[in-house]
């Protein structure tokens, strides 16, 4: 018979005092008795003498100082794991919600995970097609990388993860198993219903493992649901050997839910009132994602985030960019202006794509054609932000073939429908047309040989009808 | 009376009312025995800082003092090997925790096991004092170990092993000091990692640390012994340009420590490195590296000592007479496991929530760093270069600016050059090098006198262009007359054709100083013979079209490094192209 203890000694936001407790750890897991009869579970957060405090993931409302018993677990947060999971949707704290029973566990695991032994990592080299142009050719997703999507409010961040989902299925040639896990953090209802709607439509429903807290749940749970995510991630992964593809969205909601457990625990903020290890937190999170010797499973992260302010140095995206293997930006000029996906080629990045591309993974030509695309885009910019000062009069030929390049490239190449799905060949092949609109002279990262082989400016021209 | 936690918080812990410990203590806090630090002492409390993950702690669990300071084990075994922060090797830990790390895991730093061939250097009566050679082992390839008598330590050898294959926990030599007391010597010893090894001198700075990266060898070169900075935003290729160096700077040994970033990059790098082939040794790459990984998710205290310890390492080896390259990827985030800490214990936060300490902790490290006479009279040095990761690419903030203070060489990385893909995307306007009139004298005895006057001029030419852009972000290129035009078009051949460097192709990885001289040597060239075309009124669009500044461009990928001859052929074309040009004019004109 475990001890238990009546009542608290303080109450304040989602934190809980308790004093006299002996014998507990550090981040076990406790249960709180209501007097009404229902149960709440806490986590012990800091143990000082025998004062614990506790953070309850359901919130505090209704507590009071002498209507609950607590009960101490001996361990930290764990998920019952089993591949039952599959199908399912659970709350943010790993409790299932679609009304069909719990499973049945097959082991459980600690939510917090352990790192990963860089020495047990292998190196991802193999490439996910997405069917997306801008993304296969210019930031290839990598098996095992961390990409996310830096994205705004009302942009079409949602959109896009779902065709990324629907089409990367399809790109496994081997057959070997693929599955979804989707962490909501704070998302709206109507997100949540647009998500379980798509995959229903996609018939991709049954490997798919949902993590739902919304935005008026509660922000303790917030905080453990991402992590969840990844215990069932992982284990899918490394031990059922499954191809797994991470969604987790909004960081920004959990970012904020961080910011408010910190500030009522009493913390010494950082940058703008986030706590000082926001960067440690955000880690544990995203390092997570990866290929582990032993296991021919893997776990991509795409987590997403909107920029508050559209400010990409706010502290929620800056740091994610330095953890993170690149990101795909999205851009509102280009979003009202009728694009989709509306991706920021410049900032964007995938750091992990110059191992996964080439000979043996897509086309030799392909660094190549991404390079070149992004050197003459940048000087789009610049072409373009002297023609606003002088008019587009005035510009020199080359810089008017660039402007000319710009447009079609915006028009052809980024954007495509929702349910285009490209071959690697075909967005290669267009990269190459699209460069063939500008002189031969301008572009200088190409050697003699692929120019010969694919500059070809007449059917370019004939191509986008100039 | 036992010691026991009082409280836990994160990576924080409380003893209570106890006079045992010491500062920078290391001890084993609860019953998994997790290594921690002392990091503050009062009469109430005793505050250590926890290397480990603190889950399952207890109050009430015992905190045992080892009475030493937070050391690492130095001898051979070191080179090739992977650690994490606190010289733990990961090889290690995964054969006995597997893929993910358990907290507690108790291995040896060096491998116990292992048979050197050990020669002894020193006999039976000879007297030693601090840092002298009394034996020494191959230890890889390419690496001799010399086992140093610890600095603190001198006397008479009594008693020496004879040469043969020893552990490097034998006793090898026993040696007596003046006050009688004997010291039984093994192939290594103990090292606080706060404490700087003592050299005899600091020397002057007068050898460059050659990369065969162009734009650092000759524009921002840094010295053996030298510290750098390279500051960027994400995705400005940081870490790109430290894989750079780490493969081809001409150090004996490179020490990489991975500061809480990614995992994948600490894999990348122990792929890439095995593979890699040293030209100069013909051997991997791997034989002269130690690696320190301490990711991201791993403990955020040991990410803090992570630098320490991977400086310690590299100084033990400066002590033998080596030239050891820091790489220390990134140490904002060094910076911000001190804020993390200092947050922790509830100080009073300076700028941005960094703590007060931050910039004296900064000039510590960077201070570590030099060219030195070792005790035992070799010469050696440390160079380091940082990593800076600014908080939203704003260089004002204080990790950058406190870095700035203490480093000679500054390599800001440019995110508008990096979206273009201009790689290395170091901005030669704002960057800058002190070393230049340390090396003065090596360049012009190694590669010429002539080789500074070039970079001169190429300095000037993109600092023209630099003014000009301006103009022609206003007006455009076209109303600029011929001579300026030209130093655009020049500056465009020096930018991509000098200045970007391919890291994936064969020969633009690596580009020896003597190469690097004879590209500047033809863009000048090219430069002073289109000059005198357009002053003999040939029109620019000849000069441009020429064919001249196409293939100019293109010298680093179509002329190899073994063959500096084509160079030869080169300007003489160029000559007659352009004096082929001007007869052409003075023919039409009717002169």
């Amino acid at each position: 018979m475990s001890i238990q203890y009546l009542g608290f000694d303080e109450i304040s936001g989602p934190l809980v005092a308790l004093d006299n407790v002996t014998g507990v750890g550090y981040d076990e897991v406790a249960y709180i008795k209501l007097s009404d009869g229902s149960e709440r579970t806490g986590r012990i957060v800091e143990i000082s003498g025998d004062k614990a405090i506790l953070q309850v993931f359901e919130g505090t409302k209704g507590l009071s100082l002498k209507n609950t018993k607590t009960k101490f677990t001996g361990k930290p947060m764990e998920l019952a794991l089993s591949e039952e999971m599959l199908g399912r949707v659970f709350s943010g704290s790993g409790k299932p919600i679609d009304g069909l029973g719990d499973i049945y566990p097959e082991k459980y695991a600690d939510i917090n995970g352990k790192p990963l032994n860089p020495v047990s990592r292998t190196y991802p080299r193999n490439y996910i097609r997405t069917g997306i142009s801008s993304i296969d050719c210019l930031m290839t997703l990598i098996r095992g990388q961390k990409l996310p999507i830096f994205s705004g409010s009302g942009l079409s961040h949602n959109k896009l993860a779902v065709q990324i989902v629907r089409q990367a299925k399809i790109a496994d040639e081997n057959g070997q198993d693929f599955a979804i896990v989707f962490g909501a953090m704070g998302v709206k209802n109507d997100v949540a219903d647009y998500f379980k709607k798509s995959f229903a439509e996609s018939g991709v429903q049954q490997k798919v493992v949902m993590f739902m807290n919304l935005s008026n749940d509660p922000i303790i749970e917030r905080i453990l649901t991402p992590r969840c995510a990844l215990t069932a991630a992982e284990y899918l992964a490394f031990e059922k050997n499954m191809h797994i593809l991470v969604i987790l969205t909004d960081i920004t909601s959990y970012c904020e839910a961080l910011r408010e457990f910190s500030s009522s625990k009493g913390e010494i903020p950082g940058r703008k009132g986030y706590p000082g290890y926001l960067y440690s937190d955000l880690a544990s999170l995203y390092e997570r994602a990866g290929i582990a010797e032993g296991s021919t499973g893997s776990v991509t992260q795409i987590p997403i985030l909107t920029m508050p302010n559209d400010d990409i140095t706010h502290p929620i995206p800056d740091l994610t960019g330095y953890i993170t293997e690149g990101q795909i930006v999205l851009d509102r000029s280009l979003d009202q202006t009728g694009i989709y996906p509306s991706v920021s080629i410049l900032p964007s990045l995938s750091r992990l794509m110059k191992d996964g591309i080439g000979e043996g993974y897509t086309r030799a030509d392909h660094s190549v054609v991404a390079n070149q695309l992004f050197a003459a885009y940048a000087k789009v910019q610049d072409a373009r932000s002297l023609a606003s000062v002088i008019g587009e009069e005035e510009l020199s030929d080359n810089d008017r073939k660039y402007i000319e390049f710009g447009t079609q490239f915006e028009k052809h190449f980024i954007s495509q429908k929702f349910n285009e799905d490209r071959s690697m060949e075909e967005t290669l092949d267009l990269g190459w047309s699209l460069l063939s609109l500008l002189p031969k002279s301008e572009l200088d990262r190409v050697d003699e040989e692929l120019l010969d082989k694919y500059y070809d400016s007449e059917s370019a021209a004939r191509k986008f009808e100039l | 009376m036992e010691n026991k936690i009082y409280s836990v918080n994160g990576p924080v812990v409380k003893v209570k009312n106890t006079k045992d410990f010491s500062m920078l203590e290391m001890v084993y806090v609860g019953e998994k025995r997790l290594i921690g630090e002392v990091i503050g002492v009062t009469s109430e409390a005793t505050t250590i800082q926890v290397y480990e993950v603190t889950t399952g702690l207890k109050v009430g669990e015992p905190v045992i003092g080892t009475g030493a300071p937070m050391s690492v084990t130095l001898g051979p075994g070191i080179i090739s090997n992977i650690f994490d922060g606190i010289q733990r090797p990961l090889q290690e830990i995964q054969k006995q925790s597997g893929r993910f790390i358990d907290e507690g895991a108790n291995v040896p730093a060096i491998d116990t096991e292992q048979l050197y061939d050990v020669t002894m250097t020193v006999s039976v009566g000879d007297s030693l004092k601090g840092g002298e050679v009394y034996a020494s082992c191959p230890e890889t390839s390419v690496i001799t170990h010399y086992c140093l008598l610890s600095p603190e330590l001198s006397g008479k050898v009594i008693w020496i092993a004879d040469n043969g294959k020893y552990h490097v926990n034998d006793t090898i030599c026993k040696i007596e000091n003046e006050k009688g007391q004997v010291h039984e010597l093994t192939l290594c010893q103990k090292w606080p990692i706060r404490q700087p090894r003592p050299a005899k001198d600091r020397k002057m700075i007068s050898r460059p640390l050659i990369t065969g990266q162009r734009i650092i060898d000759t524009i921002l070169p840094i010295a053996k012994g030298g510290t750098a900075a390279i500051p960027g935003g994400f995705g400005t290729g940081k870490t790109m340009t430290q894989h750079q160096l780490a493969k081809w700077c001409d150090a004996d040994i490179i020490v990489y420590i991975g500061c809480g970033e990614r995992g994948n990059e600490m894999t990348q790098v122990l792929d890439e490195f095995t593979e890699l082939i040293d030209p100069k040794t013909n051997r991997p790459l791997t034989d002269r590296t130690v690696l320190i990984a301490n990711t991201s998710n791993m403990p955020v205290a040991a990410r803090e000592a992570s630098i320490y310890t991977g400086i310690t390492l590299a100084e033990y080896y400066r002590d033998m007479g080596y030239h050891i390259a820091i790489m220390a990827d990134s140490t904002s985030r060094w910076a911000e496991a001190l804020r993390e800490i200092s947050g922790r214990l509830e100080e009073m936060p300076a700028e941005e929530g960094f703590p007060a300490y931050l910039p004296s902790r900064l000039s510590e490290f960077y201070e570590r760093a030099g060219y030195v006479e070792t005790l035992n009279g070799k010469e050696g040095s440390v160079t380091i270069i940082g990593a800076v990761s600014p908080q939203g690419a704003d260089f004002s903030e204080p990790v950058t600016q406190n870095t700035k203070r203490f480093v000679r060489c500054f390599w800001a990385l440019d995110k508008s050059l990096a979206y273009a893909r201009h790689y290395p995307a170091i901005n030669w306007t704002t960057s800058y090098s002190e070393y230049i009139d340390d090396l003065t004298e090596y360049y012009n005895r190694e590669v010429g006198e002539d080789f500074l006057q070039m970079r001169q001029e190429i300095s000037n030419i993109l600092i023209e262009e630099n003014q000009l852009m301006e103009i022609v972000k206003l007006i455009g290129a076209d109303v600029l007359p011929d001579g300026q035009k030209l130093i655009i078009e020049l500056a465009r051949i020096i930018r991509v054709g000098f200045l970007q460097q391919n890291a994936y192709h064969k020969d633009d990885t690596f580009v020896p100083l003597s190469k690097q001289k004879l590209m500047m040597d033809a863009i000048l060239t090219l430069y002073h013979c289109s000059q005198k075309a357009l002053e003999e009124g040939v029109p620019m669009s000849e000069v441009v079209n020429s064919g001249m500044f196409e293939r100019t461009v293109k010298i680093k990928y179509e002329i190899p490094n073994d063959k500096p001859q084509m160079f030869d052929t080169l300007k003489a074309d160029m000559i007659k192209t352009f004096d082929g040009l001007i007869l052409k004019e003075k023919e039409r004109s009717g002169l």
